[in-house]
């Protein structure tokens, strides 16, 4: 569903994503890894419109999306969060996730103005879906709580939540459980592979090997912007390139 | 009383300059110096309709609106492009800007000599030009004006207004199309304050470009974050506060040569006051980054 093709991307000269292609399978979870600056960020910025990339395009269901503006590659659906996660610091965390939400007519400007009907119905509607998505995402008791009093953990789980309203085709995480408990890291997790369930694809960064070996049913190891490997996670742990990149020469 | 009546006709048309402002500022968070140009181009845009052609100030109030929402629309433009502290110079040049035009068109704004005369509204026959009938007039435009912008940021419009305050990149990835919001934005907020201008205009009927010069905008700029970026009834503290503080001063006996340069000094002190106290105005939520 998802196709990146040829990429190329440079900063002052150095390559930070080198000749990249893969295909990403509609209802798979893959994972992206790779050691810290090995383009992983970059590819995603790509994909979703807040980088140009200097050659190669992004497919998604057969459409052409590279030249497209960030928000139009979100319509597109394509939901993204970020490696140093960006929520809505200073209003509410249904807030948060309302934002995400579609809105037929009543996010307009002349909605607004009027306080529409249809605007007043569609936000009850909208509402009863934030309140749902927080649900999923453990959030509940936190509704009303500002988005930056939340702890870390929670405002990772608020960013998934979030981009959930979006209902995208495709779920971007970059790195969903850097820096989280184990425990939080098992909830999400646990939301990941309810994602996959319900028949979403996820297309998600992590340096860590490791931690992706049970959940990622594909893996794609980047170093230096290049693709070392792909494949099924017992291939990957096997290859010897993924592990001169991860380990180092003379370990092997 | 003739004169408190003035004082509060004062501060209900900073109140809607202010309520303007704070849509832009205080709700999307974007750092636009330059509000007074719009006030401005609403209030010559008016009188040079009244007294050359002998418009009603009633159609020269909508006129001078609109052509104020395309200057709006104009400074949106770079807005789109700029972020912070450089739209923040953007927007003070566009100030400078049209107070010189205001300054140095002579042929059409007689420059520094003025506007003298301008007719006041008037309502079937009968002139609105005592100050309790001038009063009520402006009630009503800041009661319009309230319930607009109210109205504007009492929705999930407004929501995204805030998102986009709050982090626009993370607002572009939900969707959301971000110029369009700051070209909406510009445009009413600059609406709002073209009939402020108007309002002074027909109100004190007679204009001329030291009324619209930068330090204005800093002083509509200063009533927003006063009373709280992000919060009508601050906005309302923050105009009527800073138009009644320096007129106390003439209370105190004071030569007027020393109480202007002194009401600067109150403002910038109130303001570092209120920067290490309350960074979020006296009626906000919404805090400073």
């Amino acid at each position: 569903m998802l196709q990146v093709q040829n990429l190329c991307k440079e900063f002052d000269g150095i390559k930070a994503v080198d000749d990249l292609s893969f295909t990403i399978d509609e209802n798979s979870i893959v994972a992206l890894v790779g050691p810290n600056g090995s383009g992983k960020t970059t590819v995603f910025n790509i994909i979703s419109g807040f980088l140009g990339a200097d050659k190669g395009i992004v497919v998604l269901d057969g459409k052409d999306i590279s030249s497209m503006s960030p928000f139009k590659i979100a319509r597109q659906g394509i939901g993204r969060t970020f490696q140093n996660i960006r929520l809505f610091p200073q209003i509410s965390v249904l807030d948060n996730v309302m934002l995400g939400l579609k809105y037929k007519t009543g996010d307009r400007f002349s909605s607004a103005l009027f306080q529409s009907k249809r605007m007043k119905k569609e936000e009850v509607e909208n509402t009863r879906k934030a309140e749902d998505l927080l649900k999923f995402a453990g959030l509940s008791e936190k509704r009303n709580a500002l988005a930056e009093n939340l702890s870390h953990g929670q405002r990772k789980l608020l960013e998934l939540a979030r981009i959930l309203a979006l209902e995208p085709k495709i779920f971007l995480l970059d790195e969903p459980i850097a820096g989280l408990f184990p425990e939080t890291k098992r909830t999400m997790f646990g939301l990941i592979r309810k994602l996959k369930e319900s028949g979403k694809t996820i297309l998600f960064i992590e340096h860590d090997l490791h931690s992706v070996m049970d959940i990622a049913e594909k893996i794609i190891v980047l170093d230096h912007g290049k693709k070392i490997a792909e494949g099924a996670p017992e291939e990957i742990i096997k290859n010897k390139e993924v592990l001169k990149a991860y380990l180092g020469k003379k370990s092997l | 009383m003739e004169y408190l009546i003035h004082i509060l006709i004062v501060a209900g048309i900073y109140t809607i300059l202010t309520l303007s402002l704070n849509l832009i500022v205080g709700y999307t968070g974007l750092a636009a110096l330059g509000h007074i140009a719009f006030a401005c181009i609403g209030a010559y845009a008016s009188s040079l309709l009244a007294l050359n052609f002998g418009i009603s100030p009633w159609i020269g109030i909508i006129v001078g609106a609109i052509l104020a929402s395309i200057l709006g629309a104009i400074v949106a433009y770079p807005s789109l492009k700029l972020k912070g502290d450089y739209l923040a110079l953007a927007t003070f040049g566009l100030g400078v800007i049209v107070y010189s035009i205001a300054k140095n068109w002579v042929g059409l704004t007689r420059g520094p000599m003025g506007l003298p005369g301008i007719p006041s509204f008037s309502i079937f026959g009968y002139q609105i030009s005592n100050v309790w009938s001038y009063l009520i007039l402006v009630l009503i435009f800041v009661f319009i004006t309230y319930q607009a912008i109210r109205n504007i940021t009492n929705s999930p419009f407004g929501r995204i207004l805030k998102g986009i305050r709050e982090d626009e990149i993370a607002s572009q990835a939900m969707g959301k199309n971000v110029n369009k919001y700051k070209l909406i934005v510009f445009i009413i907020g600059a609406f709002f304050a073209g009939i402020a201008g108007s309002l002074y205009a027909h109100y004190i009927s007679f204009i001329d470009p030291s009324s619209f010069t930068v330090m204005e905008s800093i002083t509509v700029l200063l009533m927003v974050v006063f009373g709280g970026m992000g919060s009508l009834k601050g906005s309302f503290v923050g105009a009527f506060l800073l138009v009644i503080l320096p007129e106390l001063l003439r209370f105190l006996g004071m030569p007027s040569s020393v109480a202007a340069p002194l009401r600067q000094m109150i403002y910038g002190l109130l303001l570092v006051i209120l920067m290490i106290w309350r960074p979020q105005g006296l009626m906000g939520k919404y805090k400073f980054k």
